[in-house]
């Protein structure tokens, strides 16, 4: 069992500050804040060294931090099963002019990265670059609206969210 | 059973329809299927402690061709509902139904964009049973009622023709 302070180091020494942008500790939990573009690059090495070992993806999220610039943040939770250990991998995924975001989608590295990419696709509008099945998992199949966008109306409309297609 | 005993080896004299509407709401068989946690309360009614075959009704028929009630018991979602109305279509006339917890009558709290707010706006509901969820004796006393509306059916000479509201 690593602590979370001596992954965060790892992290910023192999990679430096221009990739590991932060490294905010709140309760003992350490997140690392990545660069979007090298997010493969950091989950690659999380996995592969031996020390870190992460060979387990509990879950993707995302986060709409609307009206805050950049609007979105993809949140990777790991866990490795054979070190014991957690860790918190952060992106920030700033909003297009079309409305949309997108990040590399880390299911090479971790499948189990599918459905949880497919979900956060959905309900943020976040695109996930390289996922082979960019399906919807939940919403209905006709539906264009992304409900956990804090600009979205709770209630739904009956254009945008019909009971049936 | 003794049913014999009162009969009493006698001619006896009803009119058809009452008659039609007893043999009916005297062997009503619900659908076997739930939708969200009110079904647990609905099969707690059909067990031994409520006891539901004291009316006539404790065959569940996991076919809809068979059922001729449906227990709308729990929250509707938008992406099961084509999937109740394919059922609610696939059941043979005379069909029923009831709504069953404050989710099925109107949405309940999930005040949402998934949630149909209320199977009525779908399906004929006959009768509403609020609570969240309702116990065994209020989903039995909707039953009974349902019953009692039965009986008042002129299912001869004006059968009434119970069809889902939206088409698709
Ligand atoms: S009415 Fe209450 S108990 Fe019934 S399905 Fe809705 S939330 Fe669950």
């Amino acid at each position: 069992m690593t602590n979370q302070e001596t992954i965060a180091g790892k992290l910023s020494e192999r990679f430096g500050p221009e990739v590991i942008q932060d490294t905010p500790a709140f309760r003992d939990q350490v997140t690392a804040v990545v660069a979007r573009e090298r997010i493969l690059d950091v989950c690659r090495f999380l996995r592969d060294d031996p020390e870190l070992a992460f060979d387990f993806l509990s879950f993707v999220a995302g986060v709409d931090r609307y009206p805050a610039s950049p609007r979105f943040e993809v949140v990777y939770q790991l866990y490795s099963t054979t070190k014991n250990h957690r860790f918190r991998v952060k992106v920030l995924a700033p909003e297009e002019s079309d409305g949309s975001a997108s990040v590399d989608s880390v299911f090479r590295i971790w499948p189990t990265a599918d459905w949880h990419e497919r979900e956060t696709a959905e309900m943020f509008g976040i695109t996930f670059k390289g996922h082979p099945d960019p399906r919807k998992l939940l919403l209905p199949e006709n539906w264009t609206v992304h409900p956990l966008r804090k600009d979205f109306p709770l209630e739904g409309t009956e254009e945008l969210t019909p009971d049936l297609p | 059973m003794g049913i014999e005993r009162h009969l009493n080896d006698t001619v006896h004299v009803t009119n058809l329809e009452w008659f039609v509407n007893w043999a009916r709401k005297s062997s009503m068989w619900p659908l076997g299927f739930g939708l969200a946690c009110c079904a647990l309360e609905m099969i707690a009614t059909f067990v031994s402690r409520y006891d539901l075959s004291r009316f006539g009704m404790e065959v569940a028929r996991p076919s809809p061709r068979q059922a001729d009630l449906m227990i709308v018991a729990g929250t509707a979602s938008k992406k099961m509902l084509p999937a109740v109305l394919r059922i609610y279509e696939q059941m043979a006339d005379p069909k029923w139904v009831i709504a069953m917890g404050a989710c099925a009558c109107t949405g309940g709290i999930y005040k949402n964009y998934a949630v149909v707010q209320g199977i009525d706006r779908h399906l004929p509901v006959d009768v509403y049973v609020p609570g969240c969820p309702p116990r065994p004796e209020a989903l039995l006393d909707g039953i009974l009622q349902l019953h009692a509306r039965v009986m008042k059916e002129q299912s001869i000479r004006n059968p009434r023709i119970p069809r889902i509201k939206t088409t698709r």
